[in-house]
């Protein structure tokens, strides 16, 4: 049973310059106790799913589709039930630790206020587990952290602290963008040594969002791949990781360093951007800085379709799968 | 020689770059712009007004200091006399008066902000420029004079050296400075290690054409959102001094004077106040629906 | 914070120092003295005259024994009110201008961002465009014609029922008589403050911890004013301090139309009397008065924003 189940999500945004899809319909579903990563570039529309998804699109953004959590559809339900699961059984762990505290709290209190509202905690015990949760993520001197104002700490903390309010409630789900882009190596694999644990005894399931395929491989057992609003590949992290089908994958999967390259190797890039959102190129939308792109990838887009025990959305793989 | 020409080379190639990116930034705001329906509605009365001020005195039955003998007291609107609007307590017409009242109320309004522009940007960018210590005495000066009641100083000196066109678009423009300089230092600051300046630095440009052909024409956007922003807050001043009897002196007028013998006489002649405040009021709101269009599109927060 | 607000108030010391530095030579090099009015004056008169104000004395003299008198809060006699003192004077209408100043400051905070704040949680709505265009209009409408118009409504319109309301005098502060000066003085700053508010709420509510706390799942009245509020307030903060500077400007004008016995219409007055020793006396309290204002929001900013420390 999905515990999160994310049927043809379509995003828009109302701008000056008109209407721009940052998300086309996706699907995807995450099961208890998983981990599913969700790669691609920036702008390629994964943190917006998944912001859609906790009803904190910003005010000029609309969803369309269907979003369910367990029992509660997230798109329709009102604030009023969205908050009751925000926090407590779903958290989101934001990216951009700089902006994501409010400047004049302390961090203490930031982190309280979560148990005050969700366990109904006195003063006292909410302290006390939110120390506990900061020495969980690897704060050093939590109680001292605990009076500090966020632009006290350095950036690797504040992503810590982010953490901890994430994790406060012990949420069935905890969707996490970026979690340890702001730190260094060793903590790193530290935040990733907790995030298994709680995974693998708590039952927690996960959402990596995240460009650093590192990460996906050692965490993640799914994994789903986003260019220009939507997903053109998805499957268990062994076998996209093992024989990856969609050209981009392949791209990215090509330009991550590996230890046993040898040193001389060189790191091969995508050629060209990712694309403009308001503009997007004809057919494949990444048909133009596709190395194997052919005749009908300008003219019609490729449909998610499994290939194997994989989903992808290449005419490449279409015709291979069809002779 | 040769290291001379690569230089230039180098520069104008560096232009070239820079006037291509511009051109696009400054084609993509004035779409935006013109999508912002309030924004170009603004922008259509204010040069309809503008127009009229400077052309249609020419155009009208009666000059603006001229009194119609026949009728000398307020008088309603009369089409056969040519007094479109009608006249005010001593005979004059008073559409005459309101759009000469308004040419000379723009002028003041553009004059003293391009007074205020011209310091402003040159402190503010000289001061985030330069850095250091010239930074520290300028920004330390523009805060003195923040904390210094400066309209007390504008009416001193309009009281000393009589009322004076030419002084009282100095004297605004001299108090009206400040916040250009710093928000014109701010946008330095953060230009400054930008990879073209830096260019422009290691070809050889001098500290003053680096200010002058590459800070200031990319710190035009943020410039023209205050200019159109301090125009008609200038306007409001001049009207102020007009109510302190410093203003321009009788027989020529501007909406500041009119709105002040119409105020006085509110009770007889209603309509001797009303038409030169619909006259202002429209074009500051034109002034600040322009300003608030230009910042949104300007501002790529906003995309 | 003791400290830090120590070296502002000394800072402010050398500030008013130029301040009346300025001034003083600024009046002495006015072409045009105090006694010439339209009758002329016999020379023997004015040379009397000059002699009783020191105007004859070398200019750093007369600099000098003006500073020291200052600092004794002798302001020197008034050149045209010839039975008082610039320090009566001004002790006299001081009161009188702070406390509308004040009142009217404080209606504006307690109208304005009340109005603002609910604004920009609205916007694009019909309140929102109606606090939007009423402020614009507040902002854009000279006080001295609004003044004209409230005392033709008030005290014309209105006479012989339950609202009308005295239309000038000062009546020795009587309430009645202060409702419509601080109401005009209040307009353009319940306006300033609406748009000012209105536009930082809606900055805050783009933050990004504005999303997280949303995230958090905690309700929206928590989101906005524990969270959203503090940040909004700041500018609005920032912007009382040359709003001291702006109500006095205000002052000049409602108390010259409601003809109050303040410091503004003396201003005015001495202005267009040339009166040197009331002009520069009522410049430098209004300067003093200005740089404390400052000195106070830094203050004030100092508490909200736990960032700004003063070391």
């Amino acid at each position: 049973m999905a515990l999160l189940d994310i049927q043809n999500l379509t995003v828009k945004f109302a701008t000056q310059d008109g209407e721009v899809s940052a998300v086309s319909d996706v699907s995807l579903h995450v099961n208890k106790g998983e981990c599913l990563g969700i790669v691609g570039e920036s702008g390629s529309g994964k943190s917006q799913t998944f912001m859609a998804a906790m009803g904190l699109l910003a005010g000029n953004g609309k969803a369309s589709g269907s979003v369910r959590f367990g029992d509660t559809e997230l798109l329709t339900a009102n604030e009023r039930t969205l908050n009751t699961i925000r926090g407590n059984k779903l958290a989101m762990v934001f990216q951009d630790p700089m902006t994501s505290l409010t400047p004049h709290m302390r961090v203490g209190r930031q982190l309280t206020e979560v148990l005050q509202r969700h366990r109904g905690l006195d003063n006292a015990a909410a302290r006390a587990a939110a120390i506990a949760m900061l020495a969980r993520v690897q704060v050093p001197e939590p109680e001292r952290r605990f009076q500090m104002y966020p632009h006290e700490l350095s950036g690797g903390l504040r992503q810590r602290v982010v953490l901890a309010m994430g994790l406060l409630c012990g949420p069935e789900l905890v969707i996490a963008d970026e979690p340890t882009t702001a730190l260094d190596v060793t903590v790193q694999a530290l935040v990733l040594e907790l995030i298994r644990e709680l995974k693998d005894t708590q039952g927690t399931s996960f959402v990596l969002i995240t460009h650093d395929l590192g990460v996906v491989a050692g965490l993640a057992d799914r994994v789903a791949v986003m260019y220009a609003g939507r997903i053109v590949e998805s499957g268990t992290v062994d076998e996209i990781f093992a024989a990856p089908k969609h050209p981009y994958t392949k791209g990215l999967l090509a330009c991550t360093p590996r230890l046993d390259d040898p040193p001389t190797v060189l790191l091969e890039t995508i050629p060209g951007q990712p694309p403009n959102l308001q503009n997007l190129p004809t057919g494949c939308s990444f048909h133009p800085r596709c190395v194997s792109a052919f005749e009908p990838c300008p003219v019609k887009r490729p449909l998610l379709v499994p290939a194997g025990n994989t989903l992808n959305a290449c005419f490449l793989n279409h015709m291979q799968a069809a002779s | 020689m040769s290291s001379l020409n690569l230089t230039s080379t180098h520069a104008g190639a560096l232009e070239a770059a820079a006037e291509v990116e511009g051109r696009s930034l400054w084609q993509d705001a004035w779409r935006r712009l013109r999508s912002n329906r309030a924004a170009y509605v603004s922008m259509i009365i204010l040069a309809i007004v503008a127009l009229a001020c400077v052309a249609l005195p020419y155009a009208l039955p009666w000059a603006y200091d001229a009194i119609d003998w026949d009728h000398v007291e307020a008088m309603p609107p009369n089409f056969e006399l040519g007094h479109y609007l009608g006249t005010d307590s001593v005979g004059r017409d008073l559409l005459a008066r309101t759009l000469v009242g308004g040419r000379i109320s723009l002028m003041v309004g553009v004059l003293a902000t391009l007074v205020a522009l011209l310091i402003g940007v040159t402190v503010g960018a000289v001061a985030g420029y330069l850095g250091g210590r010239v930074d520290q005495l300028l920004m330390r000066f523009v805060d003195l004079l923040y904390s210094v009641p400066l309209t007390f100083f504008v009416i001193i000196l309009m009281v000393m050296f009589g009322r004076n066109f030419i002084l009282m678009f100095l004297a605004i423009g001299a108090v009206e400075w400040l916040t250009m300089a710093r928000i014109v230092r701010g946008q330095t600051l953060s230009l400054k290690n930008k990879e073209f300046i830096e260019a422009a630095r290691a070809s050889g440009g001098s500290t003053f054409s680096i200010i002058a052909r590459h800070i200031v024409p990319n710190v035009l956007g943020v410039v023209i959102v205050y200019v159109t922003l301090t125009i008609p807050q200038v306007i409001l001043l001049e009207s102020f001094l007009s109510f302190l009897g410093l203003g321009v002196q009788e027989p020529l007028t501007s909406w500041g004077v009119l709105l002040n013998e119409g105020a006085a006489e509110l009770e007889a002649n209603p309509r001797t106040l009303i038409v030169p405040a619909v006259f202002m009021t429209v074009t500051l709101f034109c002034f600040n629906f322009i300003g608030d269009g230009l910042r949104d599109a300007l501002d790529p927060k906003d995309r | 914070m003791w400290s830090y607000f120590a070296r502002r108030l000394l800072i402010g010391v050398p500030t008013l120092f130029a301040v009346v530095l300025f001034c003083f030579f600024l009046m002495r090099l006015a072409p045009g003295g105090p006694f010439d009015g339209e009758a002329p004056v016999p020379p023997e008169v004015l040379a009397n005259l000059r002699a009783r104000y020191h105007l004859d004395d070398p200019l750093w003299q007369q600099f000098f024994s003006y500073l020291g008198n200052l600092l004794r809060g002798d302001f020197g006699p008034s050149f045209k009110y010839k039975d008082f003192t610039v320090t009566e004077l001004i002790a006299q209408g001081l009161p009188v201008s702070i406390e509308n100043g004040l009142s009217a400051l404080f209606i504006a905070i307690l109208i304005g961002l009340p109005l603002g704040i609910t604004a920009a949680l609205s916007q694009n709505t019909a309140r929102d465009y109606a606090v939007s265009g009423l402020s614009m209009i507040g902002i854009v409408i000279p006080t001295f014609v609004t003044g004209q118009i409230l005392i033709l409504a008030f005290g014309v319109w209105l006479r012989c029922t339950p609202f009308q309301l005295p239309a000038g005098g000062w009546n020795d502060g009587a309430f009645a008589n202060r409702i419509l000066p601080v109401t005009v003085l209040a307009l353009p700053f319940i306006a300033y403050i609406a748009r000012i508010s209105r536009a930082s709420m809606i900055e805050a509510l783009r933050a990004n911890f504005v999303r997280t706390a949303r995230a958090k799942g905690l309700p929206y009245r928590t989101v906005i004013l524990r969270h959203a509020l503090k940040t909004a307030l700041m500018p609005v903060v920032t912007f009382l301090g040359p709003a001291t500077a702006f109500i006095l400007t205000g002052s000049m004008v409602v108390e010259t139309i409601f003809q109050i016995p303040g410091i503004g219409r003396y201003f005015v007055q001495g202005a267009l009397n040339r009166d040197y020793t009331l002009v520069m006396g009522v410049t430098i309290v209004g300067a003093a008065f200005v740089i404390i204002a400052n000195i106070i929001v830094d203050m004030i900013y100092g508490v909200l924003d736990p960032k700004v420390r003063y070391e």
